[in-house]
């Protein structure tokens, strides 16, 4: 077995491009879940847009990649808006169908047939990622800590780039969340009519929620368009809002750092565990199962581990068990 | 009792109900909450149907009435909390039908809930802050920048800590609000309300659940407010405490206002007597019967003891 090349994919893929771009995901969901308490099930929508904005206008308009990234932060607020409008004054369950239908209807759309010349169907576009490399500071070559951590110039710029991001979102939602804005919004998330009587404007309040986290969302759509340099529409399925979930649960829901470690720690795991398994079968050591049923049970222990979390420690790494606990008084 | 050695707040409120008709929707001198024709109906039930009522302006008003009465259901309509069907009432001569309940808690009619609403993953001081109005940092942008609103968050803090001393609950100042007793809920609740500068106090049932010590000196802060120029209005079943610290009655039935009287002439109103007689057969009684019942009781306990 080479443990090299088990350890070197597990910690580049705990501080690569998809931990980033899970940890925007999850840092958006945990401004709506974690600190308001709104059920968004539609976070991979709220990626779509960030990536097919600035895919489409690009690849198929042909316009600047910087208005693309204006568009995706618009397209991103609008999305916030026209989920929440009509569902922020119901019961927590409505805004959590409307969103993963909403997030549904985005990945259909840009895969259907009839808008394929704008979306490119299936197929999802490319060639759109130019100018960003363009402005890559790092000349070619090999960058990191051989033999464990590799990377090439392009990675490099997707990193310092995603990371920066992620690093500039946790920080003003650190002032935000310290501030007595951020308080209104704990308070929400415990007892909307409380806050109400006390002269809040709930609805403005989960709604200014709802657009900050989608936003963040749409941050982490720009990732993953340009560190692919392409955009396909199956990568927005339901999938990923769940996978952001448990990244935001692991690491520890309405703290600052839970979803940055949350993602970093799933990724480090997940790869870990199906590298590790990987290259025990190729090695002959685990002859029970073929390479292809790795991933499937890699899903299988990952639902596991998230079990065992819930049940032995549900706020998560970071999480405080005095705010969890209270309730089962 | 001699009117010098009341307090203003008091004397002026007593002098306001001076000869005032004890009549369902009798019109007060100093209206703050003048209410009309509401009416909530749940299905089939309906739950309030006030004709006419008014709230005098710096006084202590009980609301009254067996339960199911519809006094809940009458303060939420009156506060945003729920959508009357039909009716409309005034604050401060501003019609306030139809808006929403954080605008009523901003124009300065503040409630509290028969269910405690403490906010119990937030610390006691968090909580109060919470009540204050018009502050800075509730804006995101503000919010970002701490130099903004430092001061103000200083000021409210200050105040909520005094608050805090009068109520009782200094001590527990940075604990969390759901390691709090139901009776200490019930006092953050109120001392909370009280953050915002409320013109009038809606308390539905602020003492339940609190002990007797307490309970004093929590009616004397109820009165305080008087003094301090706001008025109240709140829901109890205890008749001592109605009886101690309210300067008018108001009692509903099946969701009307059947009675208004000053307190210690109302409970024997022929018709306050059939409601809760009605309801249910050991509600309060009249003092005479109270009297005859508990001679008969002692009468049947002689008995059975020389048997
Ligand atoms: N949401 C609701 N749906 C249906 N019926 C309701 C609802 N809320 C209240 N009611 C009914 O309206 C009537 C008045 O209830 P309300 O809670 O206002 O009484 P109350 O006077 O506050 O009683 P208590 O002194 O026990 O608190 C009751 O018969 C109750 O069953
Ligand atoms: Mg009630």
């Amino acid at each position: 077995m080479d443990w090299t090349l088990i350890f070197s994919r597990a910690v580049e893929a705990g501080i690569g491009s998809e931990a980033i771009i899970y940890a925007l995901a999850a840092i958006g969901l945990n401004v709506q879940f974690g600190y308001t308490g709104l059920l968004n099930f539609g976070q991979a929508g709220f990626l779509a847009i960030g990536a097919y904005a600035i895919a489409v206008t690009v690849a198929t308009f042909g316009l600047p990649f910087f208005l693309g990234v204006g568009i995706g932060l618009l397209l991103a607020v609008l999305m916030a808006l026209l989920l929440g409008i009509p569902t922020l004054r119901l019961r927590a369950d409505y805004l959590a169908i409307v969103t993963i239908a909403a997030a549904e209807i985005v990945r259909l759309v840009v895969r259907s047939v009839a808008l394929s010349d704008t979306f490119g169907g299936t197929d999802g576009l490319q060639a759109f990622s130019g100018a960003f490399y363009d402005l890559n500071p790092y000349p070619p070559g090999e960058y990191g800590i051989p033999p464990i951590i590799g990377f090439d110039n392009r990675s490099m710029w997707v990193l310092t780039v995603g990371w920066a991001l992620v690093a500039i979102a946790s920080f003003i939602l650190f002032m935000a969340m310290k501030s007595p804005w951020g308080r209104v919004l704990k308070a929400i998330r415990e007892d909307e009519d409380a806050v109400r009587s006390l002269g809040k404007n709930v609805f403005s309040y989960k709604m200014q929620a709802l657009v900050i986290g989608g936003v963040i969302g749409s941050l982490g759509g720009f990732i993953f368009a340009l560190s692919r340099s392409a955009v396909q529409p199956d990568l927005f399925s339901t999938d990923l809002t769940f996978y952001a979930y448990t990244v935001l649960i692991l690491g520890g829901a309405a703290r600052i750092l839970g979803p940055i470690v949350g993602s970093m720690l799933f990724w480090l795991l997940l790869i870990f565990i199906g590298t590790g398994m990987e290259e025990a079968v190729n090695s002959g050591a685990i002859t029970f199962i073929t390479v292809n049923q790795v991933g499937a049970i890699r899903l299988m222990l990952v639902g596991l581990g998230l079990m065992l979390l819930l049940i032995y420690r549900p706020q998560g790494i970071f999480g405080d068990k005095r705010e969890i606990s209270i309730d089962a008084r | 009792m001699h009117a010098e050695s009341l307090p203003a707040g008091k004397a002026a409120a007593l002098k306001a109900f001076e000869g005032m008709a004890a009549e369902p929707g009798v019109p007060k001198p100093d209206p703050i909450l003048v209410v009309d024709n509401v009416v909530r109906r749940f299905g089939g039930l309906t739950a309030v149907n006030v004709n006419h009522v008014e709230i005098q302006r710096g006084s202590i008003t009980a609301l009254i009435g067996p339960n199911g009465a519809g006094k809940t259901t009458f303060f939420n309509q009156l506060t945003g909390f729920d959508t009357a069907d039909e009716g409309q009432w005034t604050f401060n001569g501003r019609n306030m039908n139809g808006v929403s309940a954080y605008k009523v808690a901003r124009q300065g009619m503040v409630r509290t809930f028969q269910l405690t609403k403490a906010l119990s993953k937030l610390t006691v001081i968090e909580n109060m802050r919470l009540g204050a109005q018009s502050q800075k940092g509730e804006n995101f942008f503000r919010g970002l920048i701490p130099g903004l609103w430092r001061g103000q968050e200083d000021e409210i803090t200050a105040k909520a800590e005094d608050l805090l001393q009068r109520f009782k609950l200094d001590a527990k100042r940075d604990d969390f609000a759901g390691s709090l007793s139901g009776g200490q809920r019930k006092l953050l609740e109120m001392a909370r309300a009280l953050m915002g500068d409320p013109q009038l106090v809606m308390l539905d049932e602020p003492m339940a659940g609190v002990n007797p010590a307490l309970t004093q000196s929590l009616l004397g802060h109820v009165k305080n407010l008087r003094e301090l120029g706001m008025s109240v209005l709140f829901v109890e079943h205890d008749m001592d405490m109605v009886r101690d610290i309210s300067d008018w009655v108001i009692v509903m039935a099946q969701g009307e206002v059947i009675a208004e009287g000053p307190p210690d002439s109302v409970m024997s109103d022929e018709r306050v007597v059939d409601a809760y007689l009605g309801a249910h057969h050991d509600a309060p009684l009249s003092a005479e019967e109270e009297e005859r019942q508990l001679h008969e009781a002692e009468a049947e306990l002689d008995k059975e003891s020389t048997e």
